[in-house]
Formats: C-alpha cells, sequence, structure tokens
C-alpha cells in the first residue's frame, strides 16, 4: 500500500476518529443504542484498518499478540469481578446494587459501566485476534508476484 | 443521598452456591490466560476443578431432602430475571461433570506434557476450564437461552480442544470441523426451538414456560419449537442417526479431552433433553409420549445394536469405544423413554455408572498412546505385559461396560431390565441383554488384542506414569465401588427422577 497516498492520509485522519466513536458508543450505551460489543467492533475496526492499510508489522507494534491475548481475559475478568465484588459485599451475583448500596439505582448505572467496559474490552482484543491470525498466514503467492 | 436507601439482607457464602459451581471455573479460566505462565496453569485448573466438587457435593447433599434452590441473577427476579435452579437432577449432573474433571485434571497434566506443544499449554487449561464452565451452566441454570449459551460455550471451547488432537493426528482436524458444523446445526435448531416458544409464551424461564406450554396445548407454534428443540438437542446427545459427529471426535482429541467429553458432554446432552422432556414439556402434552414411544424409543434400540455392532468391527480402541458410547446412550434413551420413574431412574444412574466406566477406559487408551504412539490395535499387540497395571483397570471398565454383575455398569442394565418388566415389555428387557452381549464381544476384541498378543520388538516398554495410573484406578475402583454400593448412586437417581416426573415446581420469587 506504499504508493496509496490518499488512503494512507485518510486512514492516518480517521483512526483517531473512529476509536472516539468507539468510546462514544461505549460510554453512551445505557442511554441509547450501543453498549461494549458494538463499541468493542469500532475500536477493532480501527486497528484493523490500520493494519491494512500500513502493515500487520506496524500495528502489532502498537497492539502487540501477546497483549491482545491477555486483553481477552482481562475483559472477562472485568466482568466477573464486577459480579463477584457484588457477592462479597453480600449481594446476588452481578447486583449492582452492591456497588452503591444506599442509592441503588446509581449502583446499576456504575454496574452496567463497569461490565460493559469488560465486554468492550473483550470484544476489541477477540476481534484483532481474529484479524492476526488471518493476516498472520503467511500468503501462498507473495504481494511482488501477482 | 440517604432519601433512596433501601433495606437489604445480606447473603452468606451458602446462598451463593448455585452461581459459585459455574463461577468458579469460569473465573479460573480468564486467570490461567492472563498470568500466562505454564506451571501455574494446571494447579489453578485443578485448585478450580476441586471447588467447583467441593460445591456441587453441598449443593446435592442440601437438595436430596426434595427442596428446590433458586438463585436470581443480578437479584432479578424470575421469570424477568435469569434464574439457577438446582434440584436433585440438576446436582446429580453437576456432581458427576466437576468429579471427572477433578480426576482426570491430574491425568491430563502427564499427557497434555508429551502431546501439545509448551505454547499452548495455558491456553489448553483455558480451555478446557470454559468447556467445563459450560457443562456446568448448562446443569445448573433454569432459564432456556442462558442454557444455550452454556450449550455453546462448552461446544465452542470443545471443538477447539479436539482440534489440538491435530499435534498427534492431523485427522484431529476434520473431526472436529466436522463436529462445529454438526454441532451448530445442532445449537441452531435448539436456538430456533426456543424462539418458538418464546413467541408463543412470551418467556423464557424454564418454570414459567412449563406453566405457560400447559395452558396452550394445541399451539401450532410449540409444537414446532419442541420438534426443533428434539431434534437440536438429538445431535448434542448423538442419538443414533444423529451420531456422525462423535466417533472421529472421540477418536483425534487429545487423550485427556477424549475421556472428559465421553465422560460428561453426551451426558449434559441427555440431561437437557430429559429436562425439556419432563419439566417444560410434560408427557401428557402434545405428542411428546408418541414421540418417546415412536422416535426415541425405535431410535434407542436401533443405536444400541447398530453401533454395536459397528464397534465389533473398529481396529482402533479409541473408535471402538466411541461406537460403544453411541450404543450406551442408547441405553440412556431407552430409560427415557419408558416415561417411568424406573426408567428414568435407570438412565440418571447410567449417566454416572457409563461416565465412570468411559472415563476409565479412555483414560487406559491414553496412557497405551503415551507409549505406543497411536490406538490402533496393531499397535496396542501385548501391552498387557507392559503396562500390567494400566491395562488391569481396562479389564475392570470393560466388564462395567458389558454390565457384569459387581461393577457399576450392571446397576444401570438391572435398573433398566426392571423397569422394562414393569411395563410388561419383556422384549425390551431381552433386547437389553442380547446387546450387553455384542459389548461382550467388542471388548473381548480389546482384551485379546492387549492381552493375548507379543509386544512388538521396538515398542516402549516402560509402564505409565504413576500420575496417570493413580487418576485411572480411582476411577476403576469408582466402577467397582458402585456397583457394589448402591445407596448414593442409586438413591440420587431416584430422587432425580421424582424431582422430574413431578413437573416443574412454582416459579421461586422469593430465592437469592
Amino acid at each position: 500500500m506504499r504508493h496509496h497516498l490518499i488512503l494512507r492520509v485518510v486512514t492516518k485522519l480517521l483512526v483517531g476518529m473512529i476509536m472516539l466513536f468507539a468510546l462514544y458508543v461505549q460510554f453512551h450505551g445505557d442511554y441509547s443504542p450501543g453498549g461494549g460489543f458494538q463499541a468493542g467492533v469500532i475500536m477493532a475496526v480501527a486497528f484493523i484498518l490500520y493494519g491494512l492499510v500500513f502493515s500487520v508489522g506496524q500495528v502489532q507494534q502498537v497492539l502487540p499478540v501477546w497483549l491482545v491475548h491477555k486483553l481477552v481475559a482481562l475483559g472477562v475478568l472485568i466482568y466477573a469481578g464486577t459480579g463477584v465484588y457484588s457477592m462479597l459485599t453480600g449481594y446476588a451475583f452481578l447486583d449492582y446494587a452492591a456497588l452503591s448500596p444506599h442509592h441503588p439505582s446509581h449502583g446499576q448505572h456504575w454496574g452496567i459501566l463497569l461490565v460493559e467496559a469488560g465486554v468492550g474490552i473483550t470484544v476489541t482484543a477477540v476481534m484483532v485476534a481474529i484479524h492476526y491470525a488471518f493476516v498472520g498466514r503467511a500468503p501462498l503467492i507473495s504481494d511482488e508476484e501477482w | 443521598m440517604a432519601e433512596g436507601s433501601v433495606q437489604h439482607t445480606a447473603l452468606s457464602l451458602l446462598d451463593h452456591l448455585p452461581v459459585l459451581v459455574v463461577l468458579i471455573p469460569f473465573l479460573a479460566a480468564p486467570l490461567v490466560v492472563l498470568i500466562g505462565r505454564n506451571w501455574l496453569a494446571w494447579p489453578l485448573a485443578f485448585m478450580a476443578a476441586l471447588g467447583s466438587f467441593i460445591v456441587s457435593v453441598m449443593l446435592l447433599a442440601k437438595v436430596r431432602g426434595g427442596e428446590v434452590l433458586s438463585y436470581h441473577m443480578g437479584g432479578w427476579a424470575p421469570p424477568l430475571g435469569i434464574e439457577y435452579r438446582i434440584d436433585t437432577a440438576n446436582a446429580f449432573v453437576l456432581l458427576i461433570v466437576s468429579a471427572i474433571a477433578v480426576v482426570i485434571l491430574p491425568y491430563a497434566r502427564a499427557s497434555v506434557r508429551v502431546e501439545l506443544p509448551d505454547r499452548h499449554v495455558p491456553l489448553f487449561y483455558a480451555l478446557f476450564l470454559l468447556a467445563f464452565t459450560g457443562l456446568l451452566g448448562v446443569a445448573a441454570t433454569g432459564d432456556a437461552f442462558n442454557l444455550f449459551v452454556f450449550l455453546e460455550i462448552s461446544s465452542l471451547s470443545t471443538y477447539v480442544l479436539i482440534a489440538l488432537g491435530g499435534y498427534r493426528d492431523k485427522r484431529a482436524l476434520t473431526a472436529a470441523f466436522n463436529y462445529l458444523i454438526m454441532g451448530t446445526i445442532g445449537a441452531t435448531f435448539f436456538i430456533i426451538g426456543i424462539g418458538f416458544l418464546y413467541m408463543a409464551t412470551g418467556t423464557l424461564n424454564m418454570a414459567d414456560l412449563a406453566a405457560r406450554i400447559a395452558e396452550l396445548p394445541d399451539n401450532r407454534t410449540i409444537h414446532a419449537g419442541f420438534a426443533f428443540i428434539v431434534v437440536g438437542i438429538g445431535l448434542k446427545v448423538a442419538i443414533y442417526p444423529l451420531h456422525l459427529w462423535l466417533p472421529n471426535a472421540y477418536t483425534y482429541a487429545p487423550s485427556a479431552i477424549s475421556a472428559f467429553i465421553a465422560a460428561t458432554a453426551t451426558k449434559v446432552a441427555v440431561y437437557v433433553l430429559m429436562r425439556f422432556l419432563f419439566s417444560v414439556f410434560q408427557p401428557d402434552f402434545g405428542f411428546v409420549a408418541e414421540t418417546l414411544q415412536y422416535i426415541v424409543m425405535p431410535f434407542a434400540l436401533l443405536g444400541m445394536f447398530a453401533a454395536s455392532f459397528i464397534a465389533i468391527f473398529q481396529n482402533d480402541f479409541k473408535k471402538m469405544l466411541a461406537y460403544s458410547s453411541i450404543a450406551q446412550i442408547g441405553y440412556m434413551l431407552l430409560g427415557i423413554s419408558l416415561m417411568s420413574e424406573t426408567g428414568l431412574t435407570a438412565a440418571i444412574v447410567h449417566l454416572f455408572n457409563h461416565a465412570i466406566t468411559k472415563a476409565t477406559l479412555f483414560m487406559v487408551v491414553g496412557a497405551y498412546v503415551l507409549r505406543s504412539g497411536g490406538s490402533f490395535y496393531r499397535s496396542l499387540e501385548g501391552m498387557g505385559k507392559t503396562m500390567p497395571w494400566t491395562s488391569a483397570a481396562a479389564i475392570v471398565g470393560g466388564l462395567s461396560l458389558i454390565g457384569v454383575p459387581g461393577t457399576a455398569g450392571f446397576i444401570s442394565k438391572w435398573v433398566l431390565v426392571q423397569a422394562a418388566l414393569e411395563q410388561d415389555m419383556w422384549w425390551i428387557a431381552l433386547l437389553v441383554v442380547a446387546s450387553s452381549l455384542l459389548a461382550v464381544i467388542y471388548v473381548w476384541r480389546g482384551v485379546e488384542v492387549v492381552f493375548m498378543k507379543q509386544p512388538a520388538d521396538d515398542v516402549d516398554r516402560r509402564p505409565a506414569p504413576l500420575m496417570m495410573i493413580i487418576p485411572i484406578w480411582i476411577m476403576a475402583g469408582a466402577c467397582v465401588y458402585f456397583g457394589l454400593a448402591t445407596d448414593v448412586t442409586l438413591g440420587a437417581a431416584r430422587d432425580a427422577a421424582q424431582g422430574l416426573m413431578a413437573g416443574p415446581g412454582p416459579l421461586l420469587l422469593g430465592g437469592h
């Protein structure tokens, strides 16, 4: 993609905006359509686009393979950890009221935010991991031979 | 802000048991990946399995008296919220799955070290824990959609685990792919069925579903939903004509995984079938009784014979065991299709007895594979001489598979024959005995290869490592113990059958 100047410039401009939009969808998820899953996919798109236009090597400098694997697990742990916290404080598993016992409806907001953050991290990491797995395979015919 | 202050009674640890049994391995799985150290992966996995086992023993002790535990996820009461509902049937299945995992994990440690590359070890245990979580979740939940989610968690991780057998034999990859396609079709049918039920009733909670389905006996949507669910679960159970994914998946999976899924995965699916046939739908609803009588029973009988015949002509020890599993699933389905308390007891007790029997045998083959590199009869010749302890356990397992008195396998067949005679179906009793004779033939073929042949000169003559022999003998010991002391297994199975026959309980809004 070295000679596609427009693509390279537009990608550089877009990546930041895509990430910003992902965060918007993430944090606005409890008021409007969206949430962790959609935000995670949009966030992953930023990395995948960068990887497609530049190179796998370059995107893996930003988000190395080992980190992706850890993030997959981390998101699940954040989700489950929220539930465990509410269990430890004497509430049912994932009863968000535990996060703000005196004002349970605030607790619900905090809880959904935390859980969605976990979902977002895992979905981002899984999408990127799938992308890495596909592009990481050695091509049967190298680009120059086409 | 004090104005919104809300009264709340704190839950104790004991109230959390229904969710803890699933949660412990579920938390351990990402931890194993996050830590990522090979030496820590196994201890974490084992501790998690042990934790689940202890919790499920406590649960079974608690519900044996007929009490039903209900746990409300996130504090949302059913039918809106997800409910974990534990009665004797669930608790018994939870116990089977977690006990098998506890015994197989020490065994897995030795075999994984040889069969998989080092870098995959933490991921292997993480996947194992996820498969384990999924199976426990399916058993624990009282929500039809949640059941589907857990079914997929366990199935997806099982596909990958089977594919890991590709390091030993590349055919594991096609086996896993086959299972992926068939399993996904099964899951899709199941979820379509759930969708139909939801469309007609507007609820997903099983107890609530049962109450509403009973009010709509002639609803076409529900009938279609029932058909989809039975076929979908039938694929996961491997009811005879839907079994095609099973032999290769069991044969080419890593040894520890063969033992684990052979002992648990289809058992949990049989439990789901029972739950839907007896708790969500009732035998007097629509054509449930006809389905059992004219579809499930003939296929169960067909499977008992056809799969046993195929097992006789195998030349691979693992594949022989896999086909025998299909035949044994026939016994469980036969018990279910008799629609009596004794029949259900036979099916449930066979879940347990067959799980320990097949776990023993698959672990034995895994030990053979460790030394001979393959499970073909040709490469197992004379193993009885080079691995006497392991092979002795194979005999115990084989006897239990046939159903010789004094072994666990006898108990389940005895109850099954009783159930058949109760309804004057003497011909079914005869067929059960006749198919056991087929088991004698295929077990004998294995014994002949292992004990009557001379080992080849270039064979690795070391016995199996102690870490494999101990789990193998714990299981083989269990086959004998539960063939003699039947209070626990048969008692729990009878309680579970009574619970299922009594139909669904009321919605438990006051639970935790």
